[in-house]
Formats: structure tokens, C-alpha cells, sequence
């Protein structure tokens, strides 16, 4: 690269913010049309909700808030130049992260084991709101998981540039704004945990 | 803090453990209000429980207790929109 590099760490982040707006109005538009179908359907969803796995849901949720916590620490560490620290901080994300797509594995497998997804010969005999709230439940989670995997993988590739020495004390915007997307899966799964899980 | 500013701020371990501790206990509680108290009234305290869970999630590990006067007025301001989006589309749901 030639010249001296251009360093705008606050814009950076400002626009690492801008990004996590839209993400979360994307994710309000599906919790939108599930507050409109409840309203439609209160029986069935609440028939179908009572089906969902909620030792699944707390442990994922417990993993997520703990993966956060470590995501924040890495932050920390960097900040005060602790570069083994956050590398192992970041390591610790990661593994939760993986730890919680394996969980959402093993819940998805036995809910398509028990003839639950959508089109399945279950649900298309079976009421429509059924079907209408299996159909937001895949979707919705099934986006935020792919929401866990990129982030993993955002903060993997964070990790080799800390261990690099590319990312430290006084570069690591790269590193924060890979915080605040992980944040941002937190903090949708904070909202799926009670909408579908807990309240029906 | 100064507002305006975008100076770094090192948020202690210890303050961090303290927010996720907060997070554990909120956890088990909006648990327990599901599995004991049935009614509309644990659809709001749900998502009450909820809303101050992603409060301290951006306040402190989001580090927005901490920011600068414009990303908070941009928060703001998507919250507003969204608050915007979810009163019409129930104002339309609900009085249809």
C-alpha cells in the first residue's frame, strides 16, 4: 500500500453501528409477523410453543450471555494490551459458539425426527397457524444461526490477526466491531428465547 | 466520560462479570415467571425481562453507556423507528 494508512477508528465504528441497525430491524420484521399471527392464531401457536424444548432454549441462552461476557473481555484485554489473554477469550467465544449450533443441531433433528418442518405431512394435515408459527420458528432461528456461524467465523479470523500481532493496543478496531456483532447475536436470542420458548 | 467523544474507555472484568452475573439471574427469573404464572400478564413481564436484558447487553458490553452523543441519538432514533413499525402494525392488527 503506498502512502501512510488511513485510520478512522470512529468511523469504523460508526458504521459497524449503522450495519447493526439494519440487522435489527430485519430481525423486528420477524418478530413483527409473529406478533401478528399470534394475534391470529393464539390457539395454535400456543399448542405448537408448548412443544418447543426449553432446556435447549435456557442452555443456548445461558451460552450466548456467557459468550458475550468473554466477547467484552477480549475487548478489555486488548484494550490494555493483553494480547494471550484475549486470544484465549476469543477462543472461549468461539467454542461457544459452536457449542450452540451443536445444541441447535440436536434440537432441530429431533423436531424433523418428530415430522416438524415446514411442508412436512404433519403440519400440511395439520391446523395452518401450526404451520405458520413451525414456518417462523425455522426461519427465524435458522437466520439468526447463520448469524452465529458468520460471526464464529468474523471472530476466528480476529483471533489469527491478534496472535499476528496485526490486531493489538493501539489497532483494534477490527476486533471491537467483531464484539459488536456478536453483541447484536446476543442480543436477538435474548428476544427469540421468551417469544418462542417461554410466553406461549 | 466526555460526551462528544470518542476517546477509548476500558471497561473492568470486573464490571463485566458483575453485568453477566445480572444476565444469569434475569435468565432465571423470566424462567421462572414462564413455568409459574400463566396469563397476558407473563407475555409483558417476559418481555419486560427481556428488554432490560438488551438494555445492559448494550449499555455495557456494547460499551453505549460509554459512547459519544451521536451513536446514542442514532440508537435512539432506530429504536424510535421500531417503536414506530411495531405501534402502527398493531394499531392495524389489533383494531382491524
Amino acid at each position: 500500500m503506498n502512502g501512510p494508512l488511513h485510520k478512522d477508528d470512529a468511523g469504523a465504528k460508526l458504521g459497524m453501528w449503522l450495519f447493526l441497525f439494519t440487522e435489527l430491524l430485519l430481525f423486528s420484521g420477524l418478530f413483527l409477523l409473529y406478533g401478528a399471527y399470534l394475534n391470529r392464531y393464539p390457539h395454535e401457536f400456543g399448542a405448537a410453543g408448548r412443544e418447543m424444548h426449553l432446556g435447549f432454549g435456557t442452555l443456548n441462552t445461558v451460552i450466548l450471555i456467557t459468550s458475550s461476557l468473554l466477547a467484552a473481555m477480549a475487548v478489555t484485554a486488548i484494550q490494555r494490551d493483553e494480547r494471550r489473554k484475549a486470544i484465549g477469550l476469543l477462543g472461549g467465544t468461539i467454542l461457544c459458539s459452536a457449542v450452540f449450533l451443536f445444541n441447535k443441531y440436536l434440537e432441530w433433528r429431533a423436531e424433523i425426527g418428530n415430522g416438524i418442518f415446514p411442508g412436512s405431512p404433519r403440519l400440511v394435515v395439520g391446523p395452518p397457524g401450526e404451520s405458520v408459527f413451525y414456518s417462523l420458528y425455522y426461519l427465524t432461528v435458522g437466520l439468526h444461526g447463520l448469524h452465529v456461524l458468520i460471526g464464529g467465523t468474523f471472530l476466528t479470523l480476529v483471533a489469527v490477526r491478534v496472535q499476528r500481532g496485526t490486531i493489538h493496543a493501539g489497532n483494534y478496531v477490527l476486533l471491537e466491531n467483531s464484539a459488536l456483532y456478536w453483541h447484536l447475536v446476543d442480543l436477538i436470542w435474548i428476544f427469540i428465547f421468551p417469544l418462542y420458548y417461554l410466553i406461549l | 466520560m466526555t460526551g462528544g467523544n470518542t476517546e477509548q474507555h476500558i471497561v473492568s472484568y470486573g464490571k463485566l462479570t458483575t453485568v453477566w452475573l445480572g444476565l444469569l439471574a434475569l435468565t432465571a427469573l423470566t424462567v421462572w415467571v414462564a413455568r409459574h404464572n400463566v396469563g397476558i400478564g407473563h407475555v409483558w413481564g417476559s418481555l419486560a425481562i427481556a428488554v432490560t436484558k438488551g438494555g445492559l447487553v448494550i449499555a455495557f458490553f456494547m460499551h453505549m453507556k460509554y459512547e459519544g452523543r451521536l451513536l446514542r441519538w442514532l440508537l435512539f432514533f432506530a429504536l424510535a423507528v421500531l417503536a414506530i413499525f411495531i405501534g402502527l402494525t398493531f394499531f392495524d392488527v389489533l383494531y382491524r
